[in-house]
């Protein structure tokens, strides 16, 4: 069913108080949890080594036990399954497959209080949404600091902080580590948390997939790490494939945990398109629906499409580590082009992955901001479809020098340049917004203006590497890392800032520092142009990417370059302490609507209610109705009894009317 | 500045927005773009030292001059919203309701669509026409000149390139001389991971597969040294993975090419025969090859087994 039409949690007023029957109520220490879960992990993995050696340990190949990379990967898998268990995520699984009946309901998981919750499996999207929140700031502080080891290893050409094997480690940790956990930047935190509501749904479509979605990525970024350990990996985040096969145990680390974080995403993806194909409020027409909400669905399309793809390719690359099966082995009738047309198949969409949520954000803020409605929506929405289908077609410009293909080149030119039409959509969107606007320069929308800006250069330069002949010269090299991390980090992450700074007081109540936040912007917006835009010379004068000796001549950009990036590191730091001081410190209360938006979320109390809305509302406008003289409210929060009913039923609403 | 739609005073008529915007913007665009052409274009990367590299500095300048007005379109608009329709102080009202231009957005998607395509096409031409414009093209290139002059293969292994000259003799060597004034093949592969070969001044990137003859052209047209950098990451010592070559009058290539030649006849002979790929793991002659020298790679083995393995 879509909705409950007759929720047992007072849809009706008056109805009686849900029947609730006698429960056990557990201090935290005895439910399941993030301890239990590492517990169980711990368990798992020497269970899995134990398992791997015992079949495994005979091959040729194996000189001793812990070189045994069929241990390592069984260790991983069972690893991950007792996080689970511990965590309690098959709890409810057995029990009902032993015809007991469920201790609680969701509803009741979500009513829980207190901090305990936050780490353990609990049901209910906006304790995962401030799960994803925190795990999301710690991953990418935890991938940021190794972007400052890159940069500071940078700083000389000859004279060398690391050595040339802990560099491609840091290298490649850091690219992995923020291709695969940034990809639930937004859709995580904000997705999981304001979808529901923005649509006027109670709760999301599959809640425990939802959480189990969010305790897959601590264990990836754990086993992640854990590379380190095993002497890391030498091939960066996108491991083609020969060098990742002949790679040491590390490169187990690598493959498990990237797959691992694709089924997070398939299973994210999946709950979100259905939560908001079938939990839409009656009147949340598709042509109502916040464009923010568009940019999800369309990122959820992508997830449960293109991770797949990886998924099936790190399982390729682990079974031909492990099993010596030979998909990507040349001599063995394998094929290291397979890997690559698998990993770009998947990975062009995921830099869109990366790159919607931002579009959504920043295109959600401005009519906030403006005091206007969005221009153009149905162009908005059309530029996220479009682009999300057109990245299924350019995968092979990463290709343009490998050999593949070559008379496809012109083919898939014209693709990535076409998908510039979309983008530009949503630069169309964003000026028509401004036309005749009345901007408030609030903190969320300096981010704005700065997303459009940095993904203004990294569009344009994107379009020289959509261009063969200019492609030859710049692949990669610098340039390409230049415009990726424009458009990546100048537009996620500065969306996901002006995300932080916009919807902070909805998801905690509280509200964040705006002095502080004015000087992160500033420091973040220097820091970041006088990061990466020399690098767009670098990478054009010769310096290729993911080196850790580069020519004498480019020392003065990489000097400056890594003393711009401690800057814009530290420019990170202030939103830490921003955001540990403004909700842990200070605690300034925001309960009202800070910045009048109009849009559904704010209708209700900050932090939200339990369950969100008291009754389903009924929608009657899209939330964009700024300026209109007399407008009607975006929703009636209290719609007479009978009306939801009537709204799914034509014959009730005939009468209804009548 | 702007009208103001206070109820009570009288309603100023809205300035021509886009007419000013226009004003900034033309006479802008038109110092970047004859900069970007007269200045900036002789000075952008790779240089002319091949026909190729020429083609490539040609097609950085015209994206460059496309892209500069676009650049300086949205910055002028953000600019002039900045100043000009920026929220008054006190001034609590919302915008206007303007929710859509059909003739706007028309003209928007009209004017990105043809600019795309007209990249496009134009793109393609200096793809196909300087043959591949210095791209791998794999083992059966599409775009082809008539006549080749000098084969030359690039080997790729970790961590270093050497090249073959099948036309004398097939000696290996780790230096690259080219002769000026030829059309030159390259025929760049790998004996263990995904190299890259990116030889920086001649405009030419191929990448080196193991297993994969990946063919890639250019007609050096001045003398001089050419940086070569491998542009894949491929292990530990990636970063050093680089030499220099050179290109170099014709008379003295081949004064180089046949002094080599007979200098490195012994080698040639015990090295496998030329070939567009190698197989390291089936050569017969891999030991003694290593014995006499630890340094080839179509033998399969630069470093000896003193160096630790790839980790």
């Amino acid at each position: 069913m879509a909705i409950d039409v007759q929720p047992t949690s007072g849809q009706l007023p008056g109805a009686p108080p849900p029947p609730s029957g006698p429960k056990r109520h557990r201090p935290w220490w005895q439910r399941p949890g993030i301890l239990t879960g590492f517990a169980g992990a711990v368990g798992g993995y020497f269970f899995g080594h134990w398992l791997g050696n015992a079949i495994g340990a005979g091959w040729q190949q194996v000189a001793t036990a812990d070189q045994n990379n069929l241990a390592i990967v069984l260790g991983y898998t069972f690893l991950t399954i007792g996080w689970l268990a511990g965590l309690g995520v098959f709890n409810d699984l057995f029990r009902l497959m032993l015809g007991r009946a469920i201790p609680h309901e969701e509803q009741e998981e979500e009513a829980r209080t207190g901090l305990a919750r936050y780490f353990q499996y609990t049901l209910g999207h906006k304790v995962v949404g401030i799960q994803y929140l925190v795990g999301i700031i710690i991953y990418f502080c935890a991938g940021g600091l190794m972007a400052m080891a890159i940069r500071s290893e940078l700083l000389s050409p000859v004279n060398h902080i690391f050595s040339s094997a802990a560099y491609v480690e840091i290298v490649g940790e850091h690219g992995t580590l923020m291709m695969m956990l940034m990809t639930s930047m937004i859709t995580g935190p904000f997705g999981n948390y304001l979808v529901p509501i923005m649509i006027g749904a109670k709760r999301v479509a599959y809640p425990r997939i939802e959480a189990l979605a969010f305790w897959l990525t601590p264990a990836a970024f754990l086993i992640l790490l854990s590379a380190l350990l095993l002497g890391g990996f030498p091939f960066g985040w996108t491991g083609y494939a020969p060098l990742s096969i002949q790679a040491t145990e590390g490169a187990n680390a690598y493959a498990f945990a990237f797959g691992l974080m694709g089924i997070s995403v398939v299973l994210s993806g999946f709950n979100l398109i259905a939560t908001i194909i079938c939990n839409r409020a009656p009147g949340m027409r598709w042509s109502r629906i916040p464009i923010f909400v568009w940019a999800v669905f369309t990122t959820s399309f992508l997830f449960v499409l293109a991770a797949p793809v990886l998924i099936a390719g790190m399982y390729m690359m682990l079974t031909d580590r492990t099993v010596q099966t030979a998909f990507f082995v040349d001599q063995l009738g394998g094929s290291a082009y397979l890997y690559q047309n698998v990993f770009w198949f998947f990975g062009h969409p995921e830099v869109y992955i990366l790159a919607l949520p931002g579009f959504g954000v920043v295109s959600e803020l401005m009519p906030v901001f403006c005091r206007k409605p969005l221009f153009a929506y149905r162009i908005s929405a059309a530029g996220m479809l479009g682009v999300g289908l057109l990245s299924f077609f350019v995968w092979q410009h990463h290709l343009f020098v490998s050999g593949i293909n070559p008379d496809m080149r012109p083919v898939f030119m014209l693709t990535t340049e076409l998908i510039s039409v979309p983008t530009g959509f949503i630069f169309l969107v964003a000026l028509g917004t401004l036309w005749r606007a009345k901007i408030r320069f609030e903190v969320p929308m300096l981010f704005v203006f700065a997303f459009f800006f940095n993904f203004l250069i990294g569009g344009v330069s994107g379009v020289f590497q959509s261009d063969v002949p200019a492609d030859v010269l710049v692949h990669g090299s610098f340039f390409v890392m230049a415009h990726f991390h424009y458009t990546i980090m100048g537009g996620l992450v500065f969306a996901f800032m002006g995300a932080c700074y916009y919807w902070l007081p909805k998801l905690m109540g509280i509200r964040l520092n705006r002095t502080l936040g004015i000087i992160q912007f500033w420091v973040m917006f220097i820091a970041f142009n006088s990061t990466f835009l020399p690098l767009f010379a670098a990478g054009a004068l010769g310096q290729p990417r993911r080196v850790f000796e580069y020519a004498q001549n480019l020392q003065t950009l990489n000097d400056w370059v890594s003393i711009s990036s401690f800057v814009l590191g530290g420019s990170i730091l202030i939103f830490v302490i921003n955001f540990v001081w403004s909700t842990v410190i200070v605690r300034e209360r925001e309960i009202g609507n800070p910045w009048e938006s109009r849009g559904l979320e704010w209708q209700v109390s900050s932090p939200p209610p339990f369950e969100n809305f008291r009754h389903i509302p009924v929608v009657l406008a899209d939330p964009y109705d700024y300026g209109v003289k007399d407008a009607p409210p975006v929703a009636d929060l209290n719609p007479p009894p009978g009306m939801i009913a009537a709204s799914y039923d034509p014959a009730a609403a005939a009468k209804l009317e009548v | 500045m702007t009208a103001s739609d206070q109820p009570g005073q009288a309603v100023r008529r809205e300035p021509s927005h886009g007419l000013r915007m226009l004003l900034i913007w033309v006479p802008l665009s038109l110092a970047a773009d004859l900069v970007i052409w007269f200045v900036w274009y002789p000075h952008l990367p790779p240089g002319r030292m091949t026909d190729v590299a020429a083609g490539q500095q040609f097609d950085l300048a015209v994206l460059a001059i496309c892209g500069a007005p676009v650049i300086l379109f949205i910055w002028i608009f953000g600019v002039y919203a900045t100043i000009v329709w920026r929220r008054r102080p006190g001034d609590n009202d919302d915008g206007p309701p303007i929710r859509d231009n059909k003739r706007v957005s028309a003209a928007w998607i009209a004017v990105t669509t043809a600019l795309v395509l007209g990249l496009f096409g134009f793109g393609t031409y200096q793809l196909i026409v300087p043959n591949g414009a210095g791209g791998g093209q794999g083992a059966s290139p599409a775009w082809a000149p008539k006549k080749v002059d000098l084969q030359v293969q690039v080997i790729a292994q970790q961590w270093v390139f050497t090249y073959r000259y099948p036309q004398f003799g097939g000696f290996e060597t780790p230096q690259l001389v080219l002769p000026e004034g030829s059309v030159i093949e390259f025929h760049v592969t790998s004996l263990d991971v995904i190299h890259s070969f990116w030889a920086y001044q001649l405009g030419v990137k191929a990448d080196a597969n193991p297993g994969v003859d990946n063919v890639a052209f250019a007609k050096p047209v001045q003398t001089g040294s050419v940086v070569v950098r491998c542009s894949e990451l491929c292990g530990l010592w990636h970063g050093a993975m680089f030499d220099y070559g050179r290109v170099v009058s014709p008379a003295a290539f081949l004064k180089w090419a046949k002094t080599t030649e007979v200098q490195l006849a012994s080698v040639t002979k015990i090295l496998p025969p030329f070939a567009l790929t190698y197989d390291p793991t089936a050569i017969k002659t891999l030991g003694p090859v290593l014995v006499k020298l630890g340094l080839t790679g179509a033998g399969g083995g630069f470093y000896g087994p003193q160096v630790p393995v790839q980790p």
